[in-house]
């Protein structure tokens, strides 16, 4: 186990080289320049383009400015934006909201997404679980800014429950219908597997035996069966949650969400490798190790998988 | 120029406006003067894209905010009349070439450091010098020597070669006279220099912006206007205040003003109604389809138009559309006031006039090609031999231009019988990108806002070869003679006479199709009691009052 | 990373699988039975299936032969009947630009169900071959493809997306209606294919210990038969499960992409485009919005139903 941990470990080099090296590429070729679009509907002055491309070493080929660009980050240093903002700056300040948003996402979408799956799950094929089926369909089949929208509509401005927007201390209580609305999307993927989960572990012999041992059914349920249950679902939100932090770019400007999103997807559209390796690189350290998180644990919860 | 590039953005330039009188303020009498004197407000605002400093700002959510914290020379009143003196005490020439500007004595920046003639010398020859990189350097053409301090890449800036370091440092037609006083020496007659003035590129600097780098200067600014910089939280928030040492005309009647960046219009909106922010110059696309915004904000609302017009340039580089007649067909075959109507419900005003009717100088009604005449469009078509393939409309789909695109694309189908559609291009620097490498292959959607109010701003960069957004190569001699003559033409009368003939020589041509001119709608919080916008479109925040 | 994704949905098998499957099992009176034909038996009996079946037939008809369905134009549009309400020429209306909504609902069932499908389809051929190899080999195999696959997990979904496509599908670029589709579906294989692979690893691994597969190689199985005849069956419950869903959010994921100028285009119909396209007249015309959601939600249901039917009669161990 020990040996097997660090191996996984030393293999998180080549991963994250790879990747943050892939993604540096992806934006280095996303076409367009960079500055075409600075000066409105006027070409800008060559000068100026000449100026920031030598600041920002854009002549240099991709694996030099790649090089650069890790030798610096060693050291601790993100770099800069185009518009001269440290970028280690914006992580500071964008991540921890992100991170905020994302978990109360999780909450709400294993609260929502467990207490369908386990109703559903035991009574299969009954009205609720097609209503069930239906409405977690229906909200993953709905774009989120149709969501975010309807909902920031009218509950914060129609009836006036709650705020239609975050303030910039984000508290719990605003981050509710937000939070919905970024996990709503994954309410129906928590219900089914949870559904699954249950519904086959049902017919377990070891259900079968409280059972007959004469458990009451809320005890079958909630020691045996719940906890036997719960291992896929919970794997699925712990990998969720980078999903959710990646995915939050939408729900953030709904919501006026001072978060990564909107960082990321300036970013790519101005074509600033370094804000947006910077960025995702966070992502990816966070996935990576939920990953190796998972791995293990699977090891741990289940004595049939073996990692020699 | 200014131009926005928010993404959910209904129009893609903020709107610059020159009011009509009963539009522009909003409110019926007076605040309650003990109110606003501590009173504050909070703002819709954009993340500015770059440090604030007044030369490299060319974009709405940066250059509202340096409108507020400096003070020009010149002011453009918010009625929209000709410009007057702010920090100059006088401008005087002879000849429109020579000109000698006094500025107010006293006047202070908000380090406690005076504004002096030496400050705007210092500043026109820093953004002037190439090297320096900035984004308004341009903006100095007209005056003599700037071809000594600015060089041109010789291949673009793409090219391998790297342009040669300017010979000066320094303008030459800038001397300082006194304390008070500098002249400015043109390299050519120019009427409506004075005008110009007003733009942002024109502010002073004070000494303290020469001792630190640009971009430290610019997050922290230092200004010379109404109000100070506070703080700056990315993302998030620009605390301004009034600045009490502030002795001109348009003293700040509240005190605080936080400018609120938000991403997405619709959260501002929501919040605007829901009464968290006291003004939004701009209400969504989703607030103005129905008319909704007028009964969510009942006489909250205001309805303005602006010296804005959206356009659709040809590439006429591209050998099928060298056919003044075809260009005119396609003008023709486009019925703006349906869709002013049914596409922006009324907000915006169906183009009939090459340069926006609110501009000093230009003529209304005076486009032939703008009616709507499918039967001599058709008859055109005919005559200039047909359109074969597809006309392809782009535009950039960062910003909401599919809607009237399809539109338009939709109706020359129709009308002119040739196959058409509309096609987004992902990003507005791919979009400028194509255009600056004219490698567009079908009319594409422009807009064009006034630098500064006078017709000059709508034919010299847009139809005079070489001008800086010609940018679909259109080139006729007769214009490019008017134009000049009307340039250096001794007096603003003469000057607007000259190129109201120019601009009928481009009639002819139809090198672009004007669509609509831009409007604006605005929403203010019950708490603002009276407010004016300014010739821009923007909050004159001196104005409020609570 | 738009897509909700998972990186194993592993559904721990029940401990004692009491009856294997393929291999004669207690039916022992009957023929001896592949599992295909097993299934095919049970799926006979359930109204679920053909419920589900009938109305992705009729959804596949309406993508191949759209003109059957709806007799209005999808793609002119005249404004001066712009957002008018529903008639009996228009059944559910007019949209901005004075377009029949009943007939680009119906039209845009091709694209919709193409590519979502297409694309459900070969990140499951690719990722579930990707899993299975990687679970079963183990060793340097695994090392390797699960580490390619994370490379590819952290690329986010919008940057890869733009990428890929304006690589390929830039403006001006004359690609043919199909050759569009084809990369659409393309990108959303690539950014995809690594959840369906962890899901699928984690389901073998899970599985490859279990006894019948001990046994099965005890009897002399090569691989290839334990793979095809003992850990697919096994293990595609969760696969099923995560695919049928994943229809609905590339369809989603389609809308996206071509909100953002990159995907299908113009005078091409989805589902996705009409559903972006309506949202800023939401207060003024839902209808804009809520018909095509409604077929979209339609089409998924009737997805996930027959997935669900499909797996329940495959499960050896529901039966």
């Amino acid at each position: 186990m020990g040996r097997y941990l660090l191996r996984r470990l030393l293999q998180l080099v080549p991963v994250f080289i790879g990747s943050t090296f892939l993604i540096y590429w992806l934006v280095w070729s996303v076409p367009g320049d960079p500055f075409a679009g600075k000066c409105g509907e006027r070409r800008c002055p060559d000068q100026y383009v000449a100026y920031m491309t030598e600041k920002y070493h854009l002549d240099q080929n991709v694996f030099v400015q790649y090089g650069n660009y890790m030798k610096n980050l060693l050291q601790g240093d993100f770099g800069q934006t185009f518009s001269q903002r440290d970028i280690g700056d914006i992580i500071a300040t964008a991540y921890p909201n992100t991170l905020k948003l994302a978990l109360v996402a999780l909450a709400i979408e294993a609260v929502i997404g467990l207490g369908a799956g386990i109703l559903t799950g035991l009574r299969r094929n009954g009205f609720l679980d097609n209503l069930v089926l239906v409405s977690t369909l229906f909200l993953l089949a709905l774009p989120v800014f149709v969501v975010g929208f309807v909902l920031q509509w009218l509950l914060g401005v129609q009836w006036g429950i709650v705020k239609p927007t975050v303030s910039s201390e984000m508290r719990f209580s605003e981050l509710i219908v937000p939070g919905f609305v970024l996990g709503s999307a994954s309410v129906a993927y928590i219900a089914r597997v949870a559904r699954t989960s249950i519904a086959e572990n049902r017919r377990a012999d070891y259900v079968r035996t409280a059972i007959a041992k004469g458990l009451p059914m809320r005890r079958v349920v909630g020691v045996h069966l719940l906890r036997n249950s719960l291992i896929p679902v919970v794997t699925l939100l712990g990998t969720d949650l980078g999903a959710l932090m990646g995915g939050a770019i939408v729900t953030e400007g709904i919501f006026g969400i001072n978060g990564i999103g909107r960082e990321v997807y300036r970013a790519i559209v101005t074509k600033e490798s370094a804000t947006v390796v910077g960025i995702v690189v966070v992502l990816v350290v966070v996935y990576l190790l939920m990953n190796l998180l998972v791995d293990l644990l699977y090891a741990a919860l289940d004595p049939r998988i073996r990692y020699e | 120029m200014r131009v926005s590039k928010r993404a959910t953005s209904a129009i893609a330039l903020s709107a610059a406006a020159a009011l009509v009188a009963s539009g522009c303020s909003s409110g019926d009498g007076d605040g309650d003067a003990a109110a606003s004197k501590d009173g504050a407000i909070v703002i819709h605002g954009v993340q500015p894209e770059n440090p604030l400093v007044p030369s490299n700002t060319t974009e709405t959510g940066g250059g509202k905010v340096i409108d507020w914290l400096f003070t020009g020379l010149v002011e453009y009143p918010n009625d929209g009349g000709a410009p007057r003196n702010a920090l100059a005490e006088s401008i005087d020439t002879k000849d429109s070439k020579v000109f000698t500007i006094k500025i107010k004595k006293g006047t202070k920046f908000h380090d406690g450091t005076e504004v002096k003639a030496k400050n705007f010398v210092d500043a026109w020859n820093w953004a002037a010098y190439s090297p320096n990189g900035a984004q308004n350097g341009s903006f100095f053409a007209d005056i003599a020597g700037f071809d000594k301090t600015y060089t041109e890449d010789p291949d673009g800036a793409d090219g391998p070669q790297k342009a040669p370091m300017p010979t000066a440092k320094e303008l030459s037609g800038l001397k300082v006279i006194d304390e008070q006083t500098f002249e400015v020496t043109l390299a050519a007659p120019t009427a409506v220099f004075p005008t110009k003035l007003g733009y942002s590129a024109f502010m002073p600097l004070p000494d303290a912006f020469f001792t630190m780098k640009p971009e430290e200067f610019g997050k922290k600014p230092i200004g010379n206007g109404p109000v100070k910089f506070v703080s700056w939280q990315d993302n998030v928030l620009i605390k301004l205040t009034r600045f009490d040492d502030y002795s001109l005309r348009d003293k700040m009647k509240i005190k605080d003003v936080d400018v609120k960046l938000y991403q997405d219009e619709t959260a501002a909106y929501a919040d605007l109604l829901a009464n968290n922010l006291d003004f939004m110059e701009v209400v969504p696309t989703s607030a103005l389809a129905g008319d909704k915004w007028k009964t969510d904000l009942g006489d909250r609302g205001l309805n303005t138009v602006t010296p804005s017009t959206a356009l659709i340039a040809f590439p006429i580089y591209d050998k099928r559309f060298q056919n003044p007649k075809l260009r005119r067909a396609v003008s023709l075959s486009i019925n703006r006031q349906e869709i002013s109507d049914k596409i922006f419900f009324g907000t915006r005003k169906p183009a009939d006039s090459w340069a926006n009717p609110l501009t000093p100088g230009a003529k209304p009604g005076n486009c032939t090609a703008c009616k709507f005449d499918p039967t001599t469009a058709k008859q055109l078509l005919t005559e200039a031999g047909g359109f074969t393939g597809e006309m392809v409309f782009y535009y950039n789909s960062d910003s909401s231009h599919k809607d009237w695109m399809d539109a338009v694309a939709q109706q020359v189908k129709t009308n002119l019988g040739i196959e058409a559609r509309a096609e987004g291009i992902p990003t507005f620097a791919v979009f400028r990108q194509n255009i600056n490498a004219h490698k567009m292959t079908g009319p594409y959607r422009a807009a064009w806002q006034q630098d500064y109010p006078d017709v000059e701003n709508w034919v010299n960069p847009l139809y005079v070869k070489g001008g800086s957004s010609n940018d679909g190569l259109y080139s006729n001699p007769e214009v490019d003679t008017l134009a000049k003559q009307a340039s250096s033409a001794p007096s603003l009368e003469a000057s607007h006479e000259a190129f109201a003939k120019a601009i009928e020589k481009v009639d002819q041509d139809v090198p672009s199709i004007p669509i609509y001119f831009y409007g604006q709608q605005s929403g203010h919080s019950e708490k603002i009691k009276k407010l004016e916008l300014n010739n821009v479109g923007e909050l004159d925040i001196t104005s409020v009052e609570l | 990373m738009s897509d909700p994704s998972t990186a194993s949905i592993v559904s721990t098998p029940a401990a004692q699988p009491t009856d294997t499957p393929a291999t004669p099992g207690p039916q022992g009176n009957e023929k001896p039975r592949g599992l295909l034909g097993d299934a095919w038996r049970d799926l006979r009996r359930k109204p679920l299936f053909w419920i589900s079946a009938t109305i992705i037939v009729i959804f596949l008809l309406m993508a191949a032969f759209p003109s059957l369905f709806a007799p209005g134009d999808p793609v002119n549009g005249a404004l001066s009947r712009s957002l008018n309400k529903a008639s009996g020429d228009a059944w559910f209306g007019y949209d901005l630009q004075g377009r029949d909504v009943y007939a680009r609902v119906i039209y845009g069932a091709r694209a919709s169900i193409v590519v979502a499908v297409l694309s459900v389809v070969g990140t499951l051929l690719v990722g579930g071959f990707m899993g299975i190899i990687s679970g079963y080999l183990g060793g340097w195999v695994d090392t390797i493809l699960s580490r390619v696959a994370d490379v590819f997990f952290g690329v986010p979904f919008v940057l890869g997306a733009i990428v890929i496509l304006t690589t390929f599908n830039g403006s001006g670029s004359s690609n043919s209606k199909a050759e569009i589709m084809g990369l659409v579906i393309i990108s959303l294989i690539v950014l995809s294919w690594p959840v369906v692979m962890r899901l699928m690893r984690s389901s073998v691994l899970s599985t490859k210990e279990a006894d019948y597969i001990v046994a099965a190689r005890a009897l002399g199985a090569g691989s290839g038969r334990i793979i095809l005849k003992h850990l697919l069956p096994n293990c595609l419950a969760p696969l099923l499960v995560y695919g049928t869903i994943m229809v609905g959010s590339f369809i989603g994921a389609e809308a996206t992409l071509s909100f953002l100028g990159v995907g299908l285009k113009s005078p091409v119909v989805s589902w996705g485009i009409m559903i972006s396209e309506g949202k800023d007249f939401i207060r003024v015309a839902p209808g804009l919005v809520f018909f095509p959601a409604a077929f979209l939600v339609a089409a998924v249901l009737s997805f996930v139903m027959l997935g669900e039917a499909v797996r329940e009669a495959l499960d050896p161990k529901l039966r």
